[in-house]
């Protein structure tokens, strides 16, 4: 009696540990599967591309303070800001962008001289197809994701700054706090979610577009079907992946 | 057109590589240098340098030990430094370094060990107790020598000398591509770079040794190998007028295919840079050398003690050449804005982590540990002859 009680008791707990064990594997998975996270599939069916209307922007700024606040930025450095080109009667350039226009912009720039020509240029992370960044990374923390946005690996970044001297468009820098490079993610997590960039989303004049380069029907492809664009320094053979829509020669 | 605003990237207001940047190359350069000089001796059977052959590989030794510290002191992420070898992403030129580095390090402490192993053998046999002890773990337990022992050495010596001078040159030359292959820089980019470091490296490791030498014996008061000071002077002549005419003719040739990049960096030569390029680097310091080693490799001086003593003041500004070329490189290339419009300031703080204190500091070290080295193992004989 005595015998087949234990026996009882061992089959019990054997039992309820393989129902432990189970069950627990059971919720694990279902936590997981609450995450939503793409799969590599889906990601492949995607390439972000971005389109800066300069005829547009009107120098507001609220692009720049959009990145700065869904970004934390730190102090002093920008992952998008935005230039002002005047062109004066004598044809001399003034470019300034105080603060990275994160004020927008005073009339204080060339006063004396008659300015025949001006614009805003707003500038960015270019995700370039053949990023000089992500060559140049000596352990590989600059990466292209597979819908093709160039990330940081801050886990892994050593903070030696090589990226930041081989990209041609500024737009990197040493988070000093953090040690580690950074850069606009195009709002990585933003896009993830089918949510717009801060920046476009922000934006009063609908200057900033992005989409999917992937897909024909997307808004972007439309638009660089329909309009003419330039790339910022294409000599270089970096396939920038950021169009600007009436781009005057003198932006570099 | 005509660009009035001095427009700089939002970004571009703090430089990302300091003077630590500056020292790096400037370290690598005196290592790579040193241990050509070595093997000079070593493989071309230079006998007048056998005075200066394994004080030169020691040399080169002590400033290897310590070219990683600026490296370190600038890194974001200290602690992650070891990931450049982990994972290294090859297409980087960068991604080179630890392997480069430490391959080469194999090679110098082997030579080192080799070429010293009769001393260590003789103080092994003269010391007692836990010295002994220490004496055989460096040994590796081995404290044979004998004819056959000696003439094994030195064969192993030759070869790792001859395997040591293409590493060195890799070591050194690849620093000049790490800046000469980036695209994005207008003063760093031209495939010249790499060329320009190695022989600037051969100048500042030959300018080291004779600085060192002369100092060295001067204090001591004891007499100067002339034969061998003169070779080096000579070979330091010759090195200096290819790396200074290398150095001009990278201007010389961006000035004259006169592309956009001209624009910008006659501006930086003729602004930011004009006292430490053209006054310094090259007026003072390149000019003025040239001028008096040409005189003392030319003309006869009777009089040794001038001449020993405008050899040594012609390294002790060649020396400087090489740290002003460095600076200017690297500092100079960064004060040009990506913009092509601007310019950015930069001048190391005194007590900063990445200061001119601190740099001082990194510098002495080696010389110091030179030092230490020379206490336990006299490079130019005991005191007392």
């Amino acid at each position: 009696m005595e015998k087949i009680e234990r026996r009882q008791f061992i089959k019990l707990g054997l039992f309820s540990t393989a129902g432990i064990l189970v069950g627990s594997f059971f919720a694990f998975a279902k936590t997981e599967k609450d995450i939503e996270v793409n799969s590599y599939e889906d990601l492949l069916k995607f390439d972000w591309g971005y389109i800066v209307d300069t005829t547009r922007c009107i120098g507001c700024g609220s692009c720049v303070r959009a990145c700065k606040v869904e970004n934390e930025v730190p102090e002093g450095y920008f992952r998008t800001w935005v230039e002002r080109f005047e062109i004066t009667k004598d044809e001399t350039v003034y470019v300034d962008s105080p603060k990275g226009a994160i004020e927008g912009f005073n009339r204080d720039n060339a006063q004396t001289a008659e300015i025949v020509k001006a614009f805003f240029v707003p500038k960015l992370c270019n995700h370039c197809y053949d990023a000089p960044c992500i060559q140049v990374c000596p352990v590989g923390a600059s990466y292209r994701s597979p819908d093709k946005v160039v990330l940081v690996d801050k886990e892994h970044c050593v903070g030696c700054g090589y990226c930041v001297q081989a990209c041609p468009y500024g737009v990197r820098y040493i988070n000093e706090e953090k040690g580690v490079a950074d850069k606009c993610t195009l709002c990585y997590h933003r896009i993830q979610k089918g949510l717009a960039p801060a920046c476009v989303n922000s934006c009063p004049r609908n200057a900033r577009i992005y989409g999917n380069l992937k897909d024909p029907n997307s808004e972007i492809n439309k638009v660089l079907h329909q309009r003419r664009y330039g790339l910022l320094k294409p000599d270089l053979g970096t396939n920038p992946k950021c169009f600007y829509i009436g781009l005057d020669k003198e932006v570099k | 057109m005509d660009t009035l605003s001095n427009y700089i990237f939002p970004n571009e207001f703090h430089i990302t590589w300091t003077v630590m940047i500056v020292l790096y190359p400037y370290i690598t350069g005196m290592v790579a240098g040193a241990f050509i000089v070595s093997s000079f001796y070593h493989v071309f059977n230079m006998e007048k340098l056998k005075t200066v052959a394994r004080f030169a590989l020691v040399s080169s030794l002590a400033f290897l030990l310590f070219a990683t510290v600026p490296l370190l002191n600038h890194l974001g992420r200290p602690e992650r430094a070891f990931y450049i070898m982990m994972t290294p992403n090859f297409s980087s030129a960068m991604s080179g370094f630890g392997f480069i580095y430490s391959f080469y390090m194999i090679i110098v402490v082997l030579e080192i060990w080799l070429s010293y192993r009769v001393e260590i053998i003789d103080k092994y046999n003269k010391s007692n107790g836990i010295v002994k002890f220490i004496y055989l773990v460096v040994l590796l337990g081995n404290a044979n020598d004998n004819e056959n022992t000696r003439r094994f050495d030195k064969r192993l010596v030759i070869a790792l000398a001859s395997f040591g001078i293409p590493v060195a040159c890799i070591l050194h030359g690849y620093v000049g591509f790490l800046f000469g292959s980036i695209k994005a820089n207008p003063w760093w980019s031209t495939p010249l770079m790499f060329i320009i470091f190695i022989f600037s490296a051969i100048v500042s490791g030959l300018a080291v040794l004779i600085f060192l030498y002369q100092f060295v014996h001067w204090m001591r008061k004891r007499s100067i190998d002339q034969d061998c000071l003169d070779l080096m002077a000579k070979w330091l002549w010759g090195f200096m007028i290819i790396a200074v005419t290398l150095e001009l003719m990278e201007v010389l040739s961006i000035s004259y295919e006169n592309t956009e990049r001209w624009a910008i960096l006659r501006q930086l030569i003729d602004g930011k840079l004009k006292l430490s390029y053209v006054y310094l680097q090259i007026g003072l310091f390149s000019i003025v050398p040239f001028i008096m080693l040409t005189i003392t490799s030319l003309s006869k001086m009777k009089n040794t003690k001038v001449k020993n003593l405008t050899i040594w003041i012609a390294s002790v500004m060649l020396l400087l050449q090489v740290l002003f070329m460095r600076w200017n490189v690297v500092i100079g290339g960064q004060l040009v804005s990506k913009s092509m419009r601007g310019f950015t300031e930069y001048f190391p703080g005194l007590w900063d982590k990445e200061g001119l204190i601190v740099s001082f500091l990194i510098i002495l070290v080696p010389f110091v540990l030179l030092y230490l080295f020379d206490k336990v193992f006299p490079f130019f004989g005991e005191k007392s002859h």
